[in-house]
């Protein structure tokens, strides 16, 4: 049987919500920034799964993809700048323990 | 005539002196401040002199013309209704104008003696240059609402002269005093404004006039249906404007301002409160007079009522004061009593116009000689440091100068011919006496009553016991005191032999003087009798005057405590308005305009500490939100609105 369009929706979407766990439940900020590249994945996947069935003939969901994947990486290096920071000022690098900017 | 560059510099040398007094009198200029303001002032003088010479000499074929020299709008409304700037030369204006600038010119020599030595020496001739370019503003405007901007003007400058002792309580008490009561008649001066410009569509007053007095316009007919308790829009219009006149004329009721006002300087009280500014309730009825005469010749008669009760309510009250400057503020209210009630007997145009033209005479040697009384006390204050008759007595050797300019002043105010007050009271009486027989008998006996508290104060002052000094320093006045004495007192002898009616008239074609010599007996005569009972009793050192006190019983005790019209005031105010009103103002604002206001508050507050909660700081938290956001959108969106 060939893959068709839900049976790769239905991966990026497991992938999503798995991210989405990942981001809602674990403490460690390295852990979350995984979660969220999880995330980004799921649309990455969405993106040339819908390119390949839907409009089969154009490029535009895998030049997107390709940006999301340049984006993501910039986005991973600014996600750890601010890591490094936390730990140099809190010693942790746990979400619980980043909890100065409120009321 | 004389440019418009010419006319227009006459309002705005004083100005400019106001500017560089001001700005650097303090600090650069110091006494020469006050020659500085004088010098202008002269030259502000001798314009003004010039353009009513050229004014009244150049042919005009039987009427003066009505010129607008300069007409700037300033603020326009819509094409008919604008609030211009100008410059509006008529028989009266330019008579008010040679009356400012030579009272203020005298003023101004004469208080650079009687202040010589203030600190703020410098500020004063500020604030003279700020009043007397206020004034020329208010008697040359041509737009009413110029007319109010600088009526304001005046307002200001002579809260601040009345207050230029600041350190005395009582100056500033005054100064306050003569603000709210004057300000208080201006609403009804800006609300009568408002109701005669909605009535004739314009604000400037030559088109005002013709539109309200003319009867094809309908203008007058449709301002006549709209009525108000009973009174058609007009009647109230013109009221309410002679209201806003009654306040700055100190007539009664409104009066309560002027004997406080004396706090000030006494050079102040010549210009401001004897000579100019006072009289601009007068200048204001006459200059709207077609509008009263023809329109409203029921507030007309009102006009003439509160004058002639004002005239001898203040000619009572004068004769028991003893504070000399005080009693010269009666007189004065007694004397612009005579103006309003002059306008007041007067009609439209020709012979019957004749009290428009003894008012405005009146008014022109009234300035004369009552700027001079307030002079000459001045001097003698300056003299004996008391304002109090009784510190006075035998000056007449010490101050010949004065004495003798004094007495020629107390003459013409009295109406003893040939000086200057007896013409322009015989005129008033004259058409008081056509057209109101009522007013004329108070006239009559005010004039008497004149004749006797004008000679109490003159022989209180001048004869009475001999002069004791009192060990203080005495200033014997420089020829800086003397000479503007020495002018006004020539002007107080002679301004009545000019032939008013010639250059001044309702309508403004020359009228002849009438003069009746049988007419002129009765007045003379209580005058005189006026005199010799003030003789009789104050002369000579004697206790008639006690005596006649004691008879009197409650009429004078009540005239001494001036009717009582301040306790009358201080019980409204205080008792009424204080307490019932402004209680009940005050709870209100506390409990139902803070409380609404504070309530806005405690709420906000209240749920502010209920939902800050949500701003946790749990970036998880955030994201639950966010995501719970996105999945209702997304339902909203994908199910509901399909």
């Amino acid at each position: 049987m060939q893959p068709g369009l839900y049976h790769i929706l239905f991966i990026s979407g497991a992938l999503f919500f798995t991210g989405v766990y990942g981001f809602l439940t674990r403490r460690n900020l390295i852990t979350m920034l995984m979660s969220i590249e999880l995330i980004l994945n799921s649309v990455n996947l969405n993106f040339v799964a819908f390119n390949k069935y839907v409009w089969p003939g154009k490029m535009d969901g895998l030049f997107f993809t390709l940006f999301i994947i340049a984006i993501a990486a910039a986005e991973a290096a600014v996600a750890i700048a601010i890591i490094i920071n936390l730990y140099r000022s809190h010693k942790s690098i746990d979400v619980e323990n980043a909890e100065d900017l409120k009321y | 005539m004389p440019g418009t560059l010419l006319i227009a510099l006459i309002p705005l040398l004083p100005l400019a002196g106001f500017i560089i007094a001001g700005l650097f009198g303090r600090k650069y200029l110091g006494r020469s401040a006050g020659y500085l303001g004088t010098a202008l002032m002269l030259a502000s003088a001798l314009l003004a002199i010039y353009t009513a010479y050229s004014y009244f000499t150049a042919p005009n074929g039987g009427e003066y013309p009505k010129i607008k020299v300069l007409d700037l709008t300033w603020l326009q409304f819509s094409d008919h209704l604008s609030i211009n700037m100008g410059i509006l030369l008529d028989p009266i204006s330019v008579m008010m104008i040679v009356v400012v600038t030579l009272i203020s010119l005298m003023v101004h020599i004469y208080s650079l003696a009687y202040l010589k030595g203030e600190e703020r020496f410098p500020t004063y001739y500020a604030y003279l240059g700020l009043f007397t370019f206020s004034m020329l503003g208010l008697v040359l405007a041509s737009n009413i609402f110029q007319t109010y901007i600088f009526w304001e003007l005046v307002g200001v400058s002579s809260f601040l002269l009345i207050g230029y002792y600041y350190d005395r309580p009582s100056a500033v008490a005054a100064c306050k005093k003569a603000f709210i009561v004057t300000r208080f008649a201006d609403l009804g001066f800006l609300i009568g404004i408002l109701i005669l410009s909605n009535a004739s569509g314009t604000l400037d007053f030559d088109t005002m006039i013709s539109t309200l007095t003319s009867p094809e316009t309908g203008a007058a007919q449709k301002s006549v249906a709209a009525s108000f308790l009973g009174f058609s829009a007009l009647t109230w219009g013109a009221a309410l404007v002679f209201i806003g006149g009654a306040g700055k004329s100190a007539m009664f009721p409104l009066h309560i301002w002027l004997p406080d006002a004396m706090e000030g300087p006494t050079p102040v009280s010549a210009l401001i409160h004897a000579a100019t500014m006072v009289v601009a309730g007068v200048y204001l009825v006459a200059r709207l007079f077609p509008v009263f005469a023809v329109c409203t010749p029921g507030v007309l008669e009102m006009v003439g009522w509160v004058g002639a009760i004002s005239a001898i309510i203040a000619a009572i009250i004068a004769c028991t004061q003893t504070d000399i400057k005080r009693v010269l503020a009666y007189s004065t209210m007694s004397q612009i009593g005579y103006m309003m009630f002059a306008l007041g007997v007067s009609k439209y145009g020709g012979e019957a116009g004749l009290g428009y033209t003894a008012s405005m005479f009146h008014l022109f040697t009234h300035a004369m000689f009552k700027a001079l009384l307030f002079l000459g006390a001045g001097a003698v204050i300056h003299y004996v440091h008391s304002n109090d008759m009784k510190d006075m007595g035998g000056l007449r050797k010490q101050l010949p100068v004065t004495h003798l300019t004094f007495l020629i002043a107390c003459l013409a105010i009295a109406g003893v011919p040939p000086l200057a007050g007896f013409f322009s009271k015989e005129e008033i009486l004259l058409a008081a006496h056509h057209h109101n027989m009522a007013i004329y008998w108070i006239a009559l006996l005010t004039s008497g009553l004149t004749a006797f508290y004008m000679f109490r104060l003159y022989f209180s002052i001048f004869w009475s016991k001999p002069y004791q000094p009192h060990g203080e320093h005495h200033h014997h006045g420089s020829v800086l005191m003397t000479g503007p004495l020495v002018l006004l007192g020539i002007g107080a002898a002679f301004a009545g032999l000019i032939p008013f009616g010639h250059f001044v008239s309702s309508d403004r074609i020359p009228l002849a003087s009438h003069f009746d010599l049988s007419f002129s007996v009765l007045p003379v005569a209580l005058g005189l009798l006026g005199i010799l009972a003030a003789m009789w009793v104050y002369a000579r050192q004697s206790d008639r005057a006690d005596k006649i006190a004691a008879a009197m019983g409650g009429l004078y005790k009540s005239a001494y405590r001036k009717f009582y019209i301040d306790e009358v005031y201080q019980f409204v105010t205080k008792k009424i308005l204080f307490n019932i009103v402004g209680r009940t103002a005050a709870w209100f604002d506390r409990t139902i305009v803070d409380g609404a206001v504070n309530m806005t508050g405690t709420a906000t507050q209240k749920i502010a500490a209920g939902i800050k909660k949500i701003q946790s700081g749990k970036v998880q938290q955030y994201a639950v939100y966010f995501l719970t956001g996105m999945i209702l959108l997304a339902v909203l969106f994908i199910y509901l609105l399909k």
